[in-house]
């Protein structure tokens, strides 16, 4: 595992250029999540209409590993309902932590998988996801801690 | 300091752990400010300790007991002497500073600060000389108020001078700080705070290990120290404190080993220093704290500063020379710590890179949070440095940050 397949172009693409990242005036929808270990943060913001997730934006600081994993994370889910977007944080995290699959049939966001090699960097890769869920399912504060929290 | 030259240059070999590391991949050790790594000689006395006089102290009539018992109570006479406390019983062994600190907030701030008063604590502190404080004077109903640093982390002393009264019962503040190397002036503090009947309580985590630490020197009137930033143990340390003050103070916990005697309708409590050591001690953890007094002796206080300071300079320069990077501090005195940042790019990702290379540094905010904010900035990158360290650590460092910035900026 080199260091070039962790830090992929469009890994740092995404991390210096994220989507969807701001605000969003009309969210319907909220959490913030938070690691506490390195002080990252991120607040999701997403507006849901009629079951589907209409819009969704992130903001916060944290390093490329986190920012590139929102960032094609709001890409994936815009358009999605919020069943299919909750199905999806579990698939993530799932490829993240898992021995047997990984991330590589999630398009874009295969380029996530050398992550794995990292062990300490994966929450940094998983900490929007959780805070996707929160959102959609009822709001709040997640950490990577307590990600289930 | 009587020394006996130790080679500065071999003194490395004495640390297993590095030793072991650079036997397979190359480790360039740059975290000792979190925790230093330990020589054979400590590893040896707690080893010693747990073989030969392993008992429980105080109370044991037996033979093994009573050894114990003579090793820990050696191990706080040596601890004692070493902070030049008047006497071993203004120390109280701790699991670290954590507890130390807490123990004085809990303690001495659970029954000394009151509704209206103000604890000063610095903008720089960790963590832990910060939040025990802001718990008990929200539960006291007083108020803490940061002191100000400077851009360069200093602290501003001109605002001390100038904001300090009777209302001030507590400066709290560390003697060098782990994020920017800065070494505090205890002295003129304490001066300023006693001219108002302030305690000064000193975190001295990050000092043990880097220059003499001298409880009447400072003129502190309590001082926290651990043994593992001072190639000690984990899960040992000690409080200092003035002796008037520790013999007021009601008890931090309570139970079996600090009492005089117990009934259903009361109980009387030992005096210092047993009153604040309830439960079993960490007696094997003390024998190691006294045993890397020893070795600090053995290699000198000064020399050990001087080494650290020496190569965390050469850092800062060579640093300072690639573009994009932010050395944060520039307090006229410094320990062997260095902070940075480089233009747009995460120090998580940083510390990757440069973890690929061997080159171990911490990133993050380091317990200190309000001070990343002060600084406008959301974590650093830690470099820090001991004994064992050489010129070569400060080389692998300065190439693997020129490849850090290659790959992420």
């Amino acid at each position: 595992m080199s260091l070039n397949d962790l830090y992929q172009e469009i890994i740092l693409d995404h991390g210096k250029k994220p989507r969807n990242f701001g605000e969003l005036e009309t969210a319907t929808h909220e959490a913030e999540g938070f690691n506490p270990l390195c002080g990252d943060q991120v607040r999701v913001r997403v507006r849901i209409e009629e079951g589907k997730i209409a819009d969704l934006r992130f903001s916060g600081h944290g390093c490329a590993i986190s920012t590139a994993s929102a960032s094609m994370m709001t890409q994936l889910v815009k358009g999605k309902t919020v069943d299919q977007a909750v199905a999806l944080v579990e698939k993530f995290r799932e490829a993240m932590t898992s021995d047997s699959v990984g991330p590589e049939g999630m398009g874009e966001l295969g380029c996530l998988s050398g992550v794995k090699q990292f062990p300490n960097r994966v929450k940094c890769a998983t900490l929007a996801w959780h805070t996707l869920r929160s959102a959609v399912t009822g709001g709040g504060k997640v950490t990577t801690e307590k990600p289930d929290a | 300091m009587g020394t006996q030259a130790v080679d500065l240059s071999s003194v490395k070999s004495e640390f297993p752990a590095l030793v072991q590391a650079t036997a397979g991949k190359p480790l360039h050790y740059l975290d000792s400010a979190a925790t230093t790594q330990r020589p054979e000689s400590v590893i040896q006395d707690v080893d010693a300790f747990y073989r030969t006089h392993n008992a429980n102290v105080h109370r044991g009539v037996y033979e093994l007991s009573q050894l114990a018992t003579e090793d820990y109570e050696r191990a706080r006479a040596s601890v004692a002497a070493w902070l030049n406390s008047p006497s071993p019983e203004q120390v109280v062994f701790t699991k670290g500073c954590t507890e130390s600190l807490n123990l004085v907030a809990s303690a001495w701030g659970g029954t000394n600060i009151r509704p209206g008063d103000r604890v000063f604590v610095s903008t720089m502190e960790h963590h832990s000389n910060l939040v025990p404080w802001q718990v008990i004077a929200e539960a006291r109903g007083a108020e803490l108020v940061p002191i100000p640093v400077t851009d360069g982390v200093e602290l501003d002393l001109s605002w001390l001078e100038s904001n300090l009264d009777e209302s001030v019962k507590v400066v709290a503040l560390k003697a060098v700080c782990n994020v920017s190397g800065t070494v505090n002036p205890i002295q003129e503090v304490a001066r300023l705070a006693h001219g108002v009947g302030a305690v000064v309580v000193v975190d001295a985590a990050q000092a043990l290990a880097h220059q003499k630490v001298d409880v009447q020197e400072w003129d502190a009137d309590f001082v926290a120290v651990t043994a593992h930033k001072a190639f000690g143990p984990m899960g040992v340390g000690a409080l200092y404190g003035r002796a008037d003050l520790l013999h007021a103070m009601p008890p931090y916990q309570t139970g079996g080993g600090m009492v005089r005697g117990v009934s259903f309708e009361r109980t009387g409590f030992a005096e210092i220093p047993d009153r604040f050591e309830a439960g079993t001690p960490n007696v094997g953890g003390a024998v190691g704290f006294e045993s890397a007094l020893k070795f600090i002796q053995r290699v000198g206080i000064e020399r050990i500063g001087a080494h650290e300071t020496d190569l965390a300079e050469a850092t800062r320069q060579r640093l300072q020379m690639i573009e994009g990077v932010q050395v944060h501090g520039n307090a006229k005195r410094r320990a062997g710590i260095v902070s940075f940042t480089l233009d747009g790019v995460h120090p998580h990702d940083i510390g990757t890179v440069l973890s690929e290379q061997g080159v171990a540094v911490r990133v993050g905010h380091h317990c200190c949070m309000p001070l990343m904010e002060r600084l406008r900035i959301h974590a650093t990158v830690r470099a820090s440095y001991s004994v064992y360290n050489d010129l070569s650590d400060v080389d692998a460092l300065i190439a693997a940050v020129q490849k850090a910035k290659e790959i992420l900026a």
